[in-house]
């Protein structure tokens, strides 16, 4: 095997930066206008360094680590600045040298691994093509090479998978071989951009460890672009905050995290719900106002709009970055970002104040209180299943699943994609059809399966606010449209609609202007309010929140949490909440379902799913979780694929991967559903008392 | 800070779209181009009888087939008709035929493929056999037998070529339901109670009415040939209109001679064509640059 990549490079080279931007503006050209995206970047990343770019959507991340490549979009220009990679100006390089440059130096990771890779070629064909290139290899050699990279990549039979095409292989797999191929020349810079996205959070958690153990191993010098603030604070040795096409704040990763010093970082670290924190314990932060057009603000601090301590000085002249020892912020009052005034939302929202009622800190505050004020639960599922069936095999969606949802509740379900979390929201919405022997009661009275055989009363009990806005709103309608027609559901007309109408807007925080607008003049999170208006327009009871906010950025995504607290104290209405962000579901649930290939593998009060004992696979979730800040042996990580619905495991469908498994029991006999205290349940043949002491 | 929801404002870029698709279509040579030749062919269908410089039903037997003149810019035909005042006049029948032909097939397609779309299932199946069996026969021979059973009138032949024309269109609007019906508002509108029709014709068709209208600019082209290749065998427009496929018709057995009893004719057919064309490209390009 070369060992050639792990051995440092040449000490006369360590004075020259892997990456170097300086000064760096970069224009698109959108018909005859001229669009600033960055402007006046410099940054560093010194050999061997691992340096992190976070920022929201439209700050520039992406373009930055493009024109790193050179690779700007047609209509991309460099129009000032230099970029050295690995030492060479990569402006004054001619179109051969910088092929050599990129397939020597420079390698990129996308985000989406399935449209990296060629869907019509093997893996070993796509590979092998990459050690043909740079080294001359041919055929069985450069194939062999291949493979031993998929084995530094710790995929488990590496010649299998050569012969594999990409779609065999899961997202996790596929973002293995991308990095794998990306490390095969050993560049001296890897630029990754938003590698662990699209992925789930177990699977997540181990394509970063990889990618830890990687740049220990081959030491190359990384820069990680991420919105995930945690997942950069564990990555990185320095970050750099991107807002509006400027690096607002830069310096260690330890530093910029613990003591921020630009409001913009401490607004975004104030919009994640931290680890553990409850909606009892308070609001989220939420940055007021919008992302700029990027070079609309010149002569001012970018920020100034949006900034609570912004003055007259910040609203006439630019900060330069100011240097405060071994870190830079773009900020006038460095001292002060951390006393930014805490956001308090609008008008709106006075009318309902929080939840006066929500006491601090009592242990179990909701799933005690419903369940003395409403004898029944409001909604319930029995043996819920739902099969499809796939060139003619069956595919278990959803087994026998069983749950209450109470009065004013909020249920989180939480799983992986495949679990079945959003095929048992349409299960419950009737817009799917459940199998035979599946019941569902609403209120005590029986709910029929399907959306077209419920009644109005029924159909306006049930509503939901889905993922993504831009395909839950149509297009073609404008706002008033949108909230109006599901208004007539109620039987309101004319003025009587009108009134409803602007009140349902004001609720969710939408101006009248907005009424008149068609949902692509307004930005995701102004969707998402829509779609909330409209899930609420019928007066619901029950409200499936299908990952509210995955589409949308954390200081919107904090609003809309908000939003949906404060709408849940003021109508008393009973979310179930789906999503893959833990912290995010810990904050909003009372009570919480973790699903595994369509079965429910534990529920129960939010606090007691949180703090165990845990069923084996919650507690890889709960470890997966980047903020949870586990030290790396605490950590437990799943090995092994999802298995394939079509080909469910026996017995306990999670024995494949559980790091817990007893025997021959787990792959002969389904667990039931073992009491584990108050209401919570574990599937599990483990009994609880074992599960609550460590491993 | 009340200010902070209120200030909520969509990007200037997107408001402006219109405008700049506006400035696009300006800038657009092809769109110009082929919106300069519709024009000129449709003021010569609306007013051709005021623009014609002679009457192009006179016959003058002491001037037939003459050659193009300062007297006849593009000679004469068998019987003395000035060949210039009938292709202007030419405009007239075709110009209405074909229009109202892909009118008539685009509005019952995108139905069908609505329809189709939505409900899915064996309707799809069966609906979708048959127009792959259409397809499968060479349209003229469909819409020949067609005319020849119900007989041939500008009204005939608008309802052949709609129908022709309506299972192309309905396969187009069909896929594009089929994406649609997939989005999340469809799903919102059946948990509020819409039932078929409603989602169908007040959710869907507004967001595939660019892909129809898009279909019928490309339709226009083909149905404007299809009249024209119809008269030339005589089952189109009839005489004594002085449509370019029955002038090629009668002419075609002289071309070796009379060179300009045909070509005016025929390059007028092709010159709407590719006017019908250009604007197809150029509405492409302008709506999805």
């Amino acid at each position: 095997m070369n060992s050639g990549g792990a051995v440092p490079r040449h000490a006369e080279a360590q004075d020259t930066a892997a990456l170097c931007i300086e000064h760096l503006d970069v224009l698109y050209r959108v018909g005859r206008r001229e669009r600033r995206v960055l402007t006046d970047l410099n940054l560093t990343i010194r050999r061997g360094e691992s340096y992190g770019l976070v920022g929201e959507s439209g700050c520039g991340k992406s373009t930055a680590a493009f024109a790193a490549i050179r690779y700007l979009a047609r209509n991309g220009v460099v129009s000032a600045g230099r970029i050295l990679v690995d030492g060479r100006d990569l402006m004054a390089l001619s179109p051969p040298e910088l092929r050599r440059l990129r397939s020597e130096s420079v390698s990129m990771v996308y985000q989406d691994p399935g449209r990296a890779l060629n869907p019509t070629l093997r893996i070993g064909r796509q590979m092998a093509e990459v050690f043909e290139v740079a080294e001359g290899l041919r055929g069985g050699a450069a194939l062999e090479r291949a493979a031993e990279m998929l084995a530094r990549v710790q995929i488990p039979s590496p010649q299998r998978i050569l012969r594999n095409y990409p779609h065999e292989l899961s997202g996790g797999m596929q973002q293995r071989v991308v990095i794998a191929m990306a490390l095969s020349t050993n560049p001296a810079l890897l630029i990754l951009d938003e590698p662990t996205t699209g992925l789930d959070a177990t699977v997540e958690a181990e394509v970063l460890d990889l990618i830890s153990r990687l740049h220990a191993e081959f030491s190359n010098s990384i820069l990680f672009i991420s919105h995930s603030l945690p997942v950069v604070a564990r990555m990185c040795d320095r970050v750099g905050v991107l807002y509006a096409g400027e690096l607002v704040e830069e310096g260690p990763a330890a530093s910029v995290f613990g003591d921020p010093r630009h409001p913009y970082t401490v607004g975004l670290m104030r919009c994640v719900p931290a680890y553990g924190r409850r909606k009892n314990q308070g609001r989220l932060e939420s940055i007021p106002g919008f992302l700029p057009t990027p070079g609309s603000i010149t002569g001012r601090c970018v920020f100034v709009d949006r900034c609570g301590n912004a003055t007259e000085r910040c609203r006439g002249e630019a900060p330069p970055l100011i240097d405060l020892g071994g870190r830079v912020t773009r900020c006038f009052y460095p001292e002060r970002a951390q006393e930014l005034p805490l956001q308090r939302e609008s008008a709106a929202a006075a009318l309902s104040e929080p939840p006066a009622a929500a006491p601090p800190s009592s242990p179990q505050p909701s799933s005690s209180t419903h369940l003395s004020s409403s004898p029944q639960p409001l909604l319930r599922a029995r043996n819920l299943c739902k099969t499809y069936h796939v060139a003619g095999k069956a595919l278990q969606a959803v087994h026998a699943v069983t749950l209450e949802l109470w009065p004013g509740e909020t249920l989180g379900l939480v799983g992986e994609s495949g679990s079945g979390k959003s095929s048992l929201a349409k299960l419950l919405l009737g817009l799917s059809t459940p199998d035979a022997g599946s019941q569902l009661e609403l209120a005590g009275e029986p709910l029929p399966p399907r959306a077209g055989e419920r009644t109005r009363a029924q159909l306006k009990a049930l509503q939901i606010v889905f993922q993504n806005p831009g395909s839950a709103l149509n297009r073609s309608q404008t706002v008033r449209r949108l909230i109006g027609r599901s208004l007539r559901l109620v039987g309101l007309v004319g003025r009587a609609r009108e009134v409803r109408l602007r009140e349902l807007a004001a609720s969710v925080r939408l101006t009248l202007r907005h009424l008149d607008e068609k949902p692509r003049q307004l930005s995701g999170g102004l969707q998402q309010r829509v779609a909330i208006a409209r899930a609420f327009a019928g007066g619901p009871r029950v409200v499936v929140c299908d990952e509210p906010t995955s589409a949308l950025d954390v200081s919107v995504q904090s609003a809309i949490l908000n939003l949906l607290v404060d709408l849940q104290a003021e109508l008393e209405v009973s979310y179930i909440f789906i999503s893959h962000d833990l912290n995010v579901v810990h904050y909003l649930s009372d009570r919480i379902a973790v699903l595994y290939l369509g079965r429910l593998v534990e529920i129960g009060p939010s606090e007691a799913v949180f703090s165990g004992p845990h069923h084996p696979y919650t507690a890889a979730l709960l470890s997966a979780n980047p903020a949870a800040g586990a030290g790396a042996a605490g950590r437990i990580r799943l090995t092994g694929e999802l298995p394939s619905a079509l080909k469910l495991p026996t017995g306990c469908v999670f024995h494949t991967r559980c790091p817990r498994k007893l025997g021959s029991i787990c792959e002969l006999e389904e667990p039931p559903l073992h009491a584990a205290g108050d209401g919570h349940g574990i599937r599990c043949h483990i009994p609880a008392a074992e599960l609550a002491a460590p491993v | 800070m009340t200010a902070a929801a209120a200030r909520g404002g969509a990007p200037p870029a997107v408001q402006s779209l219109a405008r700049e698709r506006l400035h696009a279509a300006l800038r657009s040579a092809t769109l110009l181009i082929g919106l300069a030749i519709l024009a000129f062919w449709s003021l010569c269908a609306l007013f051709g009888a005021r623009l014609a410089p002679q009457d192009p039903y006179a016959d003058n037997l002491l001037a037939t087939l003459a050659a193009p003149s300062a007297a006849h810019w593009f000679g004469t035909d068998q019987l003395g008709r000035d060949i210039f005042s009938r292709v202007i006049m030419g405009a007239r029948d075709i110009l209405i035929v074909a229009p109202l032909a892909t009118l008539l097939g685009t509005v019952a397609g995108t139905a069908l493929g609505l329809c189709v779309g939505y409900f899915k299932g064996a309707l799809d199946d069966v609906v979708s056999r048959i127009i792959e069996a259409l397809q499968a026969l060479p349209l003229v021979i469909v819409a020949l037998l067609a005319l020849a059973a119900v007989g041939t009138s500008n009204a005939t032949v608008v309802l052949v070529i709609g129908f022709v024309f309506t299972p192309l269109i309905a396969r187009t609007i069909r896929a594009a339901v089929l994406v649609e019906s997939d989005m999340d508002y469809v799903a919102a509108a059946r948990l509020r109670g819409d039932g078929p029709l409603a989602i169908m014709f007040i959710e869907i068709l507004p967001n595939v009415l660019p892909i129809a209208a898009v279909e019928m600019t490309v339709r226009l082209g083909y149905a404007i040939f299809f009249v024209a290749s119809l008269s030339f065998i005589g089952f189109g427009i009839q005489p004594p209109s002085a449509d370019w496929g029955i002038a090629i018709a009668e002419n075609y057995s002289l071309i070796g001679s009379y060179w300009w009893t045909v070509l005016f004719d025929a390059a007028a057919t092709a010159s709407l064509v590719i006017g019908v064309n250009l604007v197809t490209d150029g509405l492409q390009s302008v709506f999805d640059p």
